[in-house]
């Protein structure tokens, strides 16, 4: 199970709690936690299902650097953070 | 009627009411987060507001009664994007299927129909008061919408939605000219015969397909009537936007964004007049709005309770809106000033000269006003 934590900013637009869910990958670890929080998906993933421009994603405090396809293998134990890139809004 | 206005600003949105001692602001919804466009729905009172959340994406907020409470509900998106198909702009930037900006926001005629106009350049509609939203492909595919480019921004939007009785629709893009649908937008006409572009080259200033109309209006109860600001200048038609005339005599300036028509006289019209182009000020650091009676014929500079000294304020394509009277107007400008007049423009009142930078002001008018 992956621990995947959100942004306090994001708090303010929508309800997304930590969460621990599986996954083998980035992709994985967070379609099964907007399977569990739909409204968040749209706020991290742009149309084409793409990490938004300006979201960053650290995996074990490593930034994330396959923004189209979150294919980036994540371990058992995985602290995944989704977090604002500081170039953005 | 009870005056109610709806300001959409680069930090929140405002409402404002027209009580007994004059105009004030009675909520204020969104703080801190850009409002691009609202839609007070005058079929039900719905109001929906579009949001820019920077890091975090559009959305769309609807609330049922009245601002107090606002939920979050599906925002237009981009079908997902064919493998292998790469969506190009006329110089051969990538066109990306990922809404950036609500740009326009309408009521359709239908139970539930709502249109929504985006940057880059997607029509969507809804038929379900917003629950979900579709892409308008017939307009997606179009060949011509091909030719769009960007207008003050990287990607092409549609930023004017005209509705008629009938359902009838007329867009205006910028830049891509302004476009027709008398089918429920199952079909698509490019119109704008005698619409010109001279930032274009010569042989181009005639293409329907590439004019940069900053706003476009209809008048509600003679809807032959549309009136242009366009880049270029002022334009008009008296058929449903098959024929444009230009409008040349518009003083002190023919550049501006906004353009607003009287509900009931098609000949009535005002505008935001600004020195053109690589400029964007007021003519002479004067914020001034224009008025014809006649058709654009001659134009009445009205400037009464305007800054007319070191003003620097531009009024945006949404941001001057008429109420259903004809005599109530707001006009919101990029530097947070805020007017109103009750006379038709003759006079206006300063509400504010400190809210954020003004995107768009909307009365909210009852059904039939």
């Amino acid at each position: 199970m992956a621990r995947v934590t959100f942004t306090p900013n994001l708090e303010r637009h929508v309800s997304c709690p930590p969460r621990d869910v599986p996954g083998r990958t980035v992709r994985e670890v967070l379609d099964n936690y907007f399977h569990e929080e739909p409204k968040v998906r749209s706020y991290v993933l742009d149309d084409q299902g793409a990490l938004r421009r300006h979201v960053v994603v650290f995996v074990d405090g490593a930034q994330m650097r396959d923004r189209t396809h979150l294919a980036e293998e994540v371990g058992d134990s995985a602290s995944i953070y989704v977090m604002q890139a500081l170039s953005g809004g | 009627m009870i005056g109610q206005l709806l300001v959409a600003t680069r930090k929140g949105l405002f409402q404002l009411e027209r009580g007994g001692a004059g105009w004030s602001i009675a909520r204020v919804s969104f703080l801190g987060d850009a409002v691009s466009m609202v839609l007070p729905d005058p079929r039900d009172g719905t109001l929906y507001a579009g949001l820019g959340l920077g890091h975090f994406g559009v959305k769309l907020r609807r609330s049922r009664d009245g601002g107090a409470r606002w939920e979050d509900i599906a925002a237009p998106a981009y079908p997902r994007q064919p493998d292998g198909v790469r969506d190009t702009l006329p110089d051969g930037r990538e066109w990306p299927w990922r809404v950036e900006q609500i740009w326009s926001l309408e009521a359709g005629k239908k139970d539930g129909a709502l249109w929504c106009g985006t940057i880059p350049g997607g029509l969507f509609r809804s038929d379900d008061h917003g629950d979900s939203w579709s892409l308008v492909q017939s307009l997606w595919d179009h060949p011509k919408r091909k030719a769009w480019f960007g207008g003050g921004y990287e990607f092409p939007g549609i930023h004017s939605i005209c509705v008629e009785d009938t359902g009838a629709l007329t867009l205006g893009v910028s830049c891509g000219g302004v476009w027709r649908s008398e089918d429920d937008g199952a079909t698509w006409d490019l119109r704008g015969e005698g619409m010109y572009a001279a930032f274009m080259p010569p042989e181009r200033s005639y293409d329907m397909s590439i004019q940069d109309p900053h706003r476009i209006v209809q008048c509600p109860s003679n809807p032959d009537m549309i009136w242009v600001q366009h880049h270029n200048g002022v334009f008009r038609s008296t058929d449903r936007g098959a024929h444009w005339q230009d409008v040349p005599a518009a003083v002190p300036a023919s550049f501006g964004f906004a353009v607003a028509v009287h509900p009931r006289d098609g000949n009535t019209a005002w505008l935001v007049p600004a020195v053109k182009d690589e400029n964007r000020t007021p003519v002479d650091a004067k914020v001034v709005v224009s008025r014809t009676r006649d058709g654009g014929k001659t134009w009445t500079v009205l400037r009464e309770g305007l800054p007319q000294e070191h003003a620097y304020d531009i009024v945006y394509r949404h941001a001057l809106d008429v109420d259903g009277t004809g005599d109530v107007l707001a006009c919101g400008s990029s530097t947070g000033a805020l007017w109103i007049s009750e006379d038709g423009g003759d006079r206006w009142q300063e509400i504010s000269a400190h809210l954020p930078p003004i995107y768009a002001v909307r009365f909210v008018k009852g059904a039939g006003s």
